[in-house]
């Protein structure tokens, strides 16, 4: 396929681990932000070709496994009412909340479809006039203008069934409250591709001015992240900090007007509840009064139950990068992706998951 | 989640929306996230909307990038394997 087959040529591969084995001589930990990019370094083994100075640990960039317990809470509460039909994408179906998970509560009866974009969530919402239909809005940047959007197309058609249930998160913000949480030495930061073909490259400067930590965009394929790293390298070896983009083929560093537009119009940010982390403000988007006649916190009240942590999972941990997959006492026992305890290995893109399928648990567990 | 997938347009079907072909499989998606596609341009689709438009002219600095890359690993892997065999 175009544009993806030419970074996964394994000589592309070897020279750009041959170029960071050539420049490395001090140690680095780099983070990767986004869960895209630790299932690709996972799952194309790129951690054993690094260099020992080089290790890369992952970061809150799986939007599943950040979302706090009581926001699914809350979406299972929607779920329940009579008439509601629970719109969601398919990732968030298996994440536990405090007592059960969205998948649980239609198996006892509760209206809950997936959907691949917001334009099937109106679509349900044209068929079934009698139903309200909610659509439970999670992700970050890359996802938010599409749910934005479909607030937007169901003013313009008059549509009165249609709400969002918004817990989408922004990504800089919280990369500054994990910095500032000073439990890391972190030399890099592998920023998001797809975020970032939103909001560009420029959110992330105060990193590189203020925290003296460089930051490269990346793309998603090997030598597109292989690349990023060369550049990380480069920079702490020359120790100069600075923001690049090493996927300009789809990120341009002032991002893309038209979507933080419509991002703007519809959303506001407000405090965001990340689970690891806690409550950061400014992270999380909320949906504008002018357009609360489709946000369900404004139309319709719910009873939460008390939300409560998962036992002995430390999921949290492993979201700030304090902790490795392998170092919870869970991990591959009481936790697999089979029998999911928490949501890091509920997600495809938890790095638990990456984790156990691609670097070794899996191979001695599943045979 | 965040994943994008690129897909080329094979068709503009009306304001806004195109058909694209993403690995032999055509799909309907949004464009009003991004201003000036045309059909023959690749785009980033990611749940049903194009986020970006392919920049082929940075996709072919990429490759030369990589090419050179490839070219100085084959030029060391000959001088190592010459070395060898003396």
């Amino acid at each position: 396929m175009k544009h993806i087959d030419e970074y996964r040529r394994p000589d592309s591969i070897k020279g750009l681990v041959a170029k960071i084995n050539e420049i490395s001589t001090k140690p680095a930990t780099i983070m990767e932000v986004c869960g895209t990019h630790t299932v690709s370094i996972s799952k194309n083994g790129l951690r054993q070709l690094l260099p020992r100075t080089i290790s890369l640990i992952s970061g809150p960039g799986c939007p599943v496994c950040v979302t706090g317990g009581s926001d699914i809470d809350t979406a299972i509460a929607y779920a329940q009412q009579k008439d509601v039909i629970l719109a969601t994408f398919g990732d968030m179906m298996k994440v536990p909340g405090s007592y059960q998970s969205l998948g649980d509560a239609k198996a006892s009866g509760a209206d809950v479809q997936v959907v691949y974009s917001t334009l099937d969530a109106l679509d349900l919402a044209v068929k079934n006039p009698d139903k309200k239909v909610i659509f439970y809005g999670v992700g970050f940047e890359t996802t938010a203008p599409t749910v934005a959007l479909s607030i937007l197309e169901a003013k313009r058609r008059g549509l009165k069934n249609y709400f969002v249930y918004s817990v989408h998160k922004v990504v800089p913000p919280a990369v500054a409250a994990l910095i500032s949480l000073g439990e890391l030495k972190l030399d890099g930061f592998l920023c998001p591709g797809h975020v970032s073909a939103i909001i560009g490259s420029r959110p992330y400067e105060f990193i590189a001015r203020d925290h003296g930590i460089p930051c490269v965009i990346a793309g998603f394929e090997p030598a597109d992240i292989l690349m990023a790293i060369y550049l990380i390298v480069k920079q702490v070896e020359e120790s100069s900090p600075k923001v690049e983009i090493a996927y300009g083929r789809g990120v341009k560093e002032e991002g893309s007007q038209r979507a933080l537009e419509v991002m703007d119009k519809v959303f506001e940010t407000a405090p965001g509840d990340w689970r690891g982390i806690g409550v950061i403000d400014g992270t999380a988007l909320a949906i504008r009064g002018e357009y609360g006649d489709f946000d369900i916190t404004k139309v319709m009240s719910v009873e939460v139950p008390e939300a409560r942590e998962i036992k002995g999972c430390e999921c949290g941990e492993i979201l700030r990068g304090v902790k490795l997959p392998f170092e919870c006492k869970l991990f591959g026992k009481a936790c697999t992706p089979r029998n999911p305890v928490g949501p890091c290995m509920v997600s495809s893109e938890g790095s638990c998951a990456a984790y156990y399928r691609y670097e070794g648990m899996g191979i001695l567990n599943d045979g | 989640m965040c994943l994008a997938v690129p897909g080329k347009i094979t068709q503009i079907k009306e304001l806004d929306i195109a058909e694209v072909e993403v690995n032999g499989v055509k799909m309907e998606i949004g464009l009003h996230l991004i201003g000036g596609a045309k059909a023959g341009d690749y785009v980033l689709v990611h749940a049903g909307y194009a986020i970006s438009i392919v920049d082929e002219e940075s996709a072919k600095e990429t490759q030369e990038f990589l090419k050179e890359i490839e070219e100085l690993e084959a030029s060391l892997k000959l001088a190592f394997s010459d070395e060898t065999h003396r």
